[in-house]
């Protein structure tokens, strides 16, 4: 049976994740309703405006349901403004989050869009994600990662994309290039 | 660095520069021209602000040239918000767009709404750090600027005229004129892109996949929630409100409700709650009224 995946459907960039699942070979959902969350394998929190995207959770009030969906133990990633929303704190232009995954997440760390890069992860990444090369749009730092918290792959020797238990953090964009494998990783 | 600095692109690739566009999705782009009123749209749930000394509806009223803004109006803005800032530069006025990239500012908007600055050619865009975002009232158009390297298309409509009708008329043609292209043969495509002044690998482009290369936005006009909601139901995938927010009575309120109709557009209910209790809105322009020469939309080539 193919796999029924959300995705935080308030902002972003919800049709390349939609894409790339596709690819992969799940069905994708979009969230915008607690309702929504029914009978979902997986979740992803896209990239986009991690502002625009906390104040849409405010007002559908999707604070707790997400926080009952990652404590059913079923995976959810969040990449770039989603990986934002998952940490337990944020630093530079704050912002509410979930607070489930323990680590810092440093806001626009490497400059404007202007500083925006491409490359591959090091080195010694998860098996499976060798020579993933990863897209970083006015990305964030993950700092202060806590002891349950698992580092898969670095970029330039910082973390780029950590797992604690079915919590997965990219602070890069799988979703914007044709390789799947992290979303495959995640239904796995 | 590390040992796979070889394997680095910086921002100067194609991809990362629709990378941000597609990060915008779903989303509001306001026009703002101080700190405060950034501030204000941030709050509000924009997904970036777009820095103006003067807005569209005020460069209409007051006449003159006008010029990429004022660089300490950017800074200022730009120390202010999270969001990326965007700024507006004159077209073909590529040394503005040196000074912009220069200053990091995220999105570059190649705008008819200032004083062109070159009456034949549009900037070379690719080179550049910062993407940048151009204006297109059909298909031909908007291939043209994407060909020069643009990363994000948005419909010109009618800036700071508060009237919806010619970003509807614009959205319908670009992708009416995506429809006719998907319908041909092959064969015709060249003779097509020779028709339309558009670059025929983008043509082929089109016909295979229905769609721009690049994210497809509307501005010029949008004054409500219904009309910002009206944007995306024709297939608009973000929108920017200009003068419709700082020229309303309520610019907090409207803004939030132009980004609580952008999200919902696809519920009535929602957008019926976000056009509840707003103040007025902006003072609106019938077109008729509107001379050939005073049509921005017709500034670009």
């Amino acid at each position: 049976m193919t796999p029924s995946v959300g995705i935080l459907a308030i902002q972003g960039d919800v049709a390349a994740h939609a894409r790339a699942l596709a690819k992969a070979g799940a069905r994708a959902v979009p969230v915008l309703r607690e309702k929504d969350l029914d009978g979902l394998a997986a979740l992803i929190l896209p990239g986009g405006e991690s502002t625009t995207i906390s104040k849409g959770m405010d007002r559908l009030a999707l604070w707790e349901p997400l926080r009952e969906f990652a404590a059913s133990g079923r995976p959810v990633l969040g990449t770039c403004a989603g990986a934002i929303l998952l940490a337990r704190a944020v630093e530079h232009h704050p912002v509410p989050t979930l607070g489930l995954l323990d680590a810092l997440a440093v806001r626009n760390a490497y400059g404007t869009q202007v500083d925006s890069f491409s490359a591959p992860v090091d080195k010694g990444a998860k098996k499976g994600l060798e020579g993933l090369r990863c897209v970083f749009i006015r990305a964030p730092q993950l700092e202060e990662l806590g002891l349950e918290v698992e580092t898969l792959a670095r970029v330039e020797g910082r973390p780029v994309l950590i797992r604690q238990a079915n919590l997965w953090a990219a602070t890069f964009h799988p979703e914007l290039t044709p390789d799947t494998r992290l979303h495959e990783l995640l239904l796995s | 660095m590390s040992e796979n600095n070889e394997g680095r692109q910086d921002a100067q690739s194609y991809e990362l520069k629709i990378g941000l566009a597609e990060m915008m999705k779903g989303g509001v782009i306001m026009d703002v021209t101080t700190p405060d009123q950034a501030k204000i749209a941030e709050q509000s749930g924009a997904t970036a602000v777009m820095a103006l000394e003067r807005v569209p509806a005020d460069i209409r009223a007051e006449g003159g040239v006008a010029r990429m803004c004022a660089i300490q109006i950017i800074e200022g803005i730009q120390k202010e918000v999270s969001i990326p800032v965007m700024a507006k530069v004159r077209i073909g006025h590529f040394v503005e767009a040196l000074v912009l990239d220069a200053l990091g500012v995220d999105f570059i908007d190649e705008s008819e709404v200032l004083t062109p600055a070159d009456d034949t050619h549009h900037i070379d865009k690719a080179p550049f750090r910062s993407p940048f975002v151009c204006g297109a009232r059909n298909l031909g158009e908007a291939l043209r600027r994407i060909g020069e390297g643009a990363a994000m298309i948005r419909t010109k409509g009618e800036a700071g005229s508060g009237n919806i009708v010619e970003a509807v008329r614009h959205l319908r043609q670009v992708n009416g004129d995506i429809r006719a292209i998907q319908a041909l043969r092959v064969e015709e495509l060249a003779t097509q892109a020779k028709d339309m002044g558009a670059p025929v690998n983008l043509v082929r482009y089109v016909h295979e996949h229905g769609k721009l290369p690049v994210p497809n936005f509307a501005a010029g006009g949008i004054a409500t929630p219904a009309d910002a909601a009206l944007c995306m139901s024709l297939g608009a995938e973000a929108v920017f409100v200009g003068s419709g927010i700082f020229k309303s009575e309520d610019p907090e309120s409207r803004a939030k409700a132009c980004v609580h109709a952008t999200t919902h557009w696809q519920e009535p209910v929602e957008v019926l709650n976000a056009s509840r209790g707003l103040g007025k809105a902006m003072e609106g322009i019938e077109m008729e009224t509107l001379d050939e020469s005073e049509r921005l939309a017709n500034r670009g080539w």
